[in-house]
């Protein structure tokens, strides 16, 4: 009986630091550590989309500065989000998604870039420079971006598709295209329950119940239709036949088309898009946050960033850089669209957002 | 026992003996207690905690709304299909499994030892990897899906079917299923088996009154360890099923993931962990005696 | 226990022992044929997994290059060898205490055992890694104690679902299991450690082993609760792989795959051989 109840003690008082402590680590001191430009205060732990990264810059870097770099990678936004919110994590620098950006920066998971460390900001684009995810960029400094649009096996449909989103989701445009079955949706609410809401005419940060309703019923009809929800092989499954239309971002789109035998398209549709920026920040509890700086200086600068760009296809946001992009990224129009107009940010819709996720899940049961 | 000759002394070794029993559970239950029952009870206070707008779960304002949401048909309808699912999958692991385990008992030992690391050594490559080598076998022009049109057992394209998620599933779980019946199996004392056969000359009610009821307790685990995490998957329903059906895994995902909604995740994760627990013990207290 | 003359009277006659014999064949190439399909296209020269475009090792050349790959396999097998040792340990005392004795609060134990189990990957993926978060600095002010780093949290939390899954397994195999032998045993020796070692343990062993594969194969297998636990720079190759497939699954992946497979085969038969020498060297 005694040991029990040293057992259950000890279980209490476990419990009970393990409260304390939480509570404490909330109180985050505000000011944080100055950092001078190129000044390093250990090794960088960076955390990263996977295949996002240049090795030979991270090679440079390290050379550049004599400290080392750990490179870990996620697969979302929302597994990054849950790893770092707990505090603690031992990453410095990430690099969220615009919409993920205005959560961290309310939950105050990262710091203000501090311009002397980081002149090199200067040299991002004016489009990029006050985006509505973070007024004035103050705390997030632009990576890549790209866009969200439709792939689509033209060998199988001929060139003359129309640029709409109802090739996902219009029952005679699939019967017109042989499409039943052979479309592919991303697995992911906001994209998908966003690409209806485009098609329906309505903005893509709708909070109106009654327009998601709307695209609700879209997806729900076009369910029957579709192959496949999914975020990861979308571009594969048109190359490999299993499917003709697929959902998806740029970039993997123009990686896999490469490969295949048949003619390939890729558009925004004419409804309008997504488009996402990718940015990097700075953790507010990062162990080395002035290395941090000096890495985020370093892809900043105009050649650097020119290198990311040729590295892994996605479209840069530094102006300086484009005189050191390859001519062929920057005319490909699946890189760098022709018409801007039409693109929306998705942004965080705070209490809304979940409605968005439950709308997916009625559409598919 | 007849050593123990007055109850004072019968109670005092009883009393030891089952002091040495605690003592050698006390070390796993101490590690469950600090690294599984103590993070178990966050998930119990998230799912009467708050979501803030940014989607944190915040222990303030402490209310039933999570637990209010789970009567809704979207949950009900994917709740079934689950464990309709769950329930297919463990019968076909059962049915494959059994003369698996059962072959595997009647061989020399050292061809046993081979024969079991074979059943794993696929399930060292990767689960993703192997999921998705899956989806070459069963695309349109895939070698499942010609062998079984080519055997005329009818269209063998059920890539995106709910077809593929179990049998996705009965690959991914069926050494789950082999494991403990190899191992209460093989444990069977044979002169019993012979006993039997003399007594009733058939080989199948031998099997029935002798083999089966000594291999239940390795059924009943091997079921549980099929079903459980059949009903909570969501890693082969998405790859091999299109996630085009809602089931439960997925559905708790999205709650954590996208919607960031701590707490609704986190209540849900309390209903089912209730509910399959009291069903496993039932069904534990049940199997040992009459399955 | 029956070794040797189990096999002749326990397998069934006639037509039944070649229909046993046929299903088993089948329901192994059931197992195989997505390793068959997986190592073929690591050959494959394009980078789309399921389109044959001609043979190359070039997925291999990467793997070498690929510095990173590498580690993460490391950690892997760290953190697989670290948490099948701790559960199979722990998970069988678990059982032989469930099983063969009587103690107070056993029920509810019996019953938290099983919760692991039980529990869906992702919200033990979460709890852990909120656990981790909180309980850092308590762990943290251990002296030499690092959570932010190295693989103790992929332990820790391996072996928090593995204990259970070992003690299913061995409590199968004990359950029914006559405990006269054990109290004889018991009465001769009257040491505990001995009856366990010489008596209790073999008799056990081939619920042991099936607990320790079902280990090894869920800490190597384990996706979810990994990529919330993992630490910087701690990366297991499991979950490396779930992040490289956002660009798609490359055949590197089954690179990695075939090389895992091909070096557990090779452990396999090696530690098969030197069974073999060592019983046949006892044997004379």
């Amino acid at each position: 009986m005694r040991k029990w109840i040293r057992l259950l003690a000890l279980f209490g008082a476990f419990s009970l630091i393990a409260v304390v402590t939480g509570c404490g680590s909330d109180e985050e001191s505000s000011a944080f550590k100055l950092c001078a430009e190129g000044e390093t205060d250990g090794n960088l732990n960076f955390y990263n989309w996977s295949e996002y990264m240049d090795p030979d810059l991270i090679a440079a870097f390290q050379d550049q500065h004599g400290v080392s770099v750990t490179e870990d990678f996620y697969p979302s936004n929302e597994e990054m989000h849950g790893k770092i919110g707990v505090g603690n994590s031992g990453y410095d620098l990430i690099v969220p998604s615009d919409y993920m950006v205005s959560i961290l920066i309310s939950d105050e998971l990262i710091q203000p870039i501090q311009a002397a460390a980081v002149p090199n900001q200067a040299n991002i684009a004016e489009r990029f420079g006050d985006p509505p995810y973070d007024p004035g960029a103050i705390y997030t400094a632009a990576y890549q971006w790209g866009t969200t649009g439709v792939g689509v096996d033209t060998g199988v449909t001929g060139e003359d598709v129309p640029h709409t989103w109802g090739l996902l989701f219009d029952s005679g445009l699939a019967e017109q295209y042989g499409l039943s079955g052979k479309i592919s949706l991303l697995d992911d609410p906001r994209e998908t329950v966003g690409a209806a809401l485009k098609y329906l005419g309505y903005s893509l940060n709708s909070t109106s119940a009654d327009e998601l309703a709307e695209a609700e019923a879209v997806i729900a009809n076009a369910v029957s239709r579709i192959a496949a929800f999914d975020s990861d092989q979308y571009s594969e499954l048109i190359v490999m036949g299993e499917t003709v239309v697929g959902h998806g971002y740029s970039g993997n789109f123009l990686w896999d088309f490469e490969e295949g035998d048949s003619t390939y398209d890729y558009f925004v549709p004419d409804e309008g898009g997504t488009i996402w920026v990718d940015n990097m920040a700075v953790l507010a509890d990062a162990p080395h946050p002035c290395t941090a700086f000096a890495f985020m200086n370093f892809l900043l600068d105009a050649e650097n960033g020119a290198q990311l760009t040729n590295y892994n296809w996605y479209a840069s946001p530094n102006a300086a850089s484009e005189p050191h992009i390859d001519q062929e990224v920057l005319d490909n129009p699946i890189i760098y669209p022709t018409d801007m107009s039409k693109l929306e940010f998705i942004e965080d819709t705070g209490d809304f957002e979940i409605n968005y996720t439950d709308a997916l899940s009625r559409a598919r049961s | 026992m007849t050593v123990a000759a007055t109850p004072g002394l019968e109670y005092q070794a009883e009393r030891a003996r089952s002091r040495r029993g605690f003592l050698l559970g006390l070390p796993a239950v101490i590690y469950l207690l600090v690294f599984f029952v103590i993070p178990l009870g966050i998930v119990v206070a998230y799912s009467f905690a708050t979501r803030t707008r940014t989607g944190r779960t915040e222990l303030t304002d402490w209310n039933i709304d999570a637990y209010g949401r789970l009567g809704e048909s979207v949950v009900r309808a994917v709740a079934f299909r689950s464990l309709w699912i769950a329930a297919v999958s463990t019968i076909i692991c059962l049915v494959l499994a059994y003369p698996l385990a059962y072959f595997i008992s009647t061989r020399r030992p050292v061809t046993r030892n081979l024969l079991l690391v074979g059943v794993m050594i696929p399930f060292w490559s990767n689960f993703l990897i192997r999921t998705y080598a899956w989806r070459v076998l069963l695309d349109s022009d895939g070698i499942f899906t010609q062998v079984v049109s080519g055997l005329g057992l009818g269209d063998g394209r059920i890539l995106f079917t709910s077809k593929a998620v179990i049998l996705g599933l009965v690959y991914g779980y069926l050494p789950f299923m082999v494991l403990p019946l190899y191992a209460s199996i093989e444990r069977i004392d044979w002169s019993l088996v012979e006993g039997a056969r003399d007594l009733y000359a058939s080989g199948w009610t031998a099997f029935r009154r002798v083999v089966w009821p000594l291999s239940r307790p390795g059924v009943v685990a091997g079921s549980i360890l099929v079903f459980v995490p059949s009903f909570g998957a969501y890693v082969t329903p998405a790859i091999l099923g299109g996630n085009k059906k809602g089931l439960m895994g997925s559905y708790i995902v999205d709650q954590f993931m996208d919607a960031r909604n701590g707490p609704l995740g986190a209540s849900l994760s309390v209903v089912v962990l209730a509910v399959m627990l009291v069903g496993t013990l039932v069904y534990f207290r049940q199997g040992g005696r009459n399955l | 226990m029956t070794k040797g003359v189990a096999h002749s009277t326990a397998e069934p006659m006639g037509l039944s022992r070649w229909l046993l014999r046929g299903h088993s064949a089948v329901v192994y190439a059931f197992f195989y044929a997505p390793i068959f399909v997986l190592a073929f296209y690591s050959f494959n020269s394009s980078q789309i997994v399921g389109k044959w475009s001609g043979f190359s090792l070039r997925w291999y050349g990467d793997f070498l290059e690929n510095e990173n790959i590498q580690e993460s396999i490391w950690i892997s097998v760290k953190v697989c060898i670290a948490s099948t040792l701790i559960s199979v340990v722990l998970g069988t005392l678990a059982a032989l205490s469930i099983e063969r004795f009587r103690w107070w609060g056993q029920k509810a134990f019996d019953a938290v055992l099983y919760l692991p189990i039980i529990i869906p990957d992702v919200t033990m993926a979460v709890m852990m890694m909120v656990f981790f978060g909180e309980a850092a600095e308590l762990f943290n002010a251990i002296p030499g104690v690092d959570l932010t780093q190295g693989v103790e949290k992929l332990v820790l939390s391996h072996v928090a679902f593995n204990i259970s899954f070992v003690s299913v397994v061995v409590r199968a195999r004990l359950a029914n299991l006559d405990a006269t032998m054990e109290e004889a045993a018991a009465d001769l020796y009257a040491n505990g450690w001995q009856t366990f070692r010489h008596v209790t343990l073999p008799l056990i062993m081939p619920g042991v082993l099936g607990g320790a594969l079902l280990a090894i194969t869920l800490s190597l297998d384990d996706v979810v609760v990994s990529s919330f636990v993992s630490a910087v720079g701690a990366t297991p190759v499991s979950v490396y792989v779930f992040g490289m497939l956002r660009k798609g699954v490359s055949p590197l992946i089954n690179a990695v795959s075939v090389v895992i497979l091909a070096a557990s085969m090779a452990l396999v038969v090696a530690s098969l051989v030197l069974e073999r020498v060592t019983s046949s060297q006892k044997g004379k």
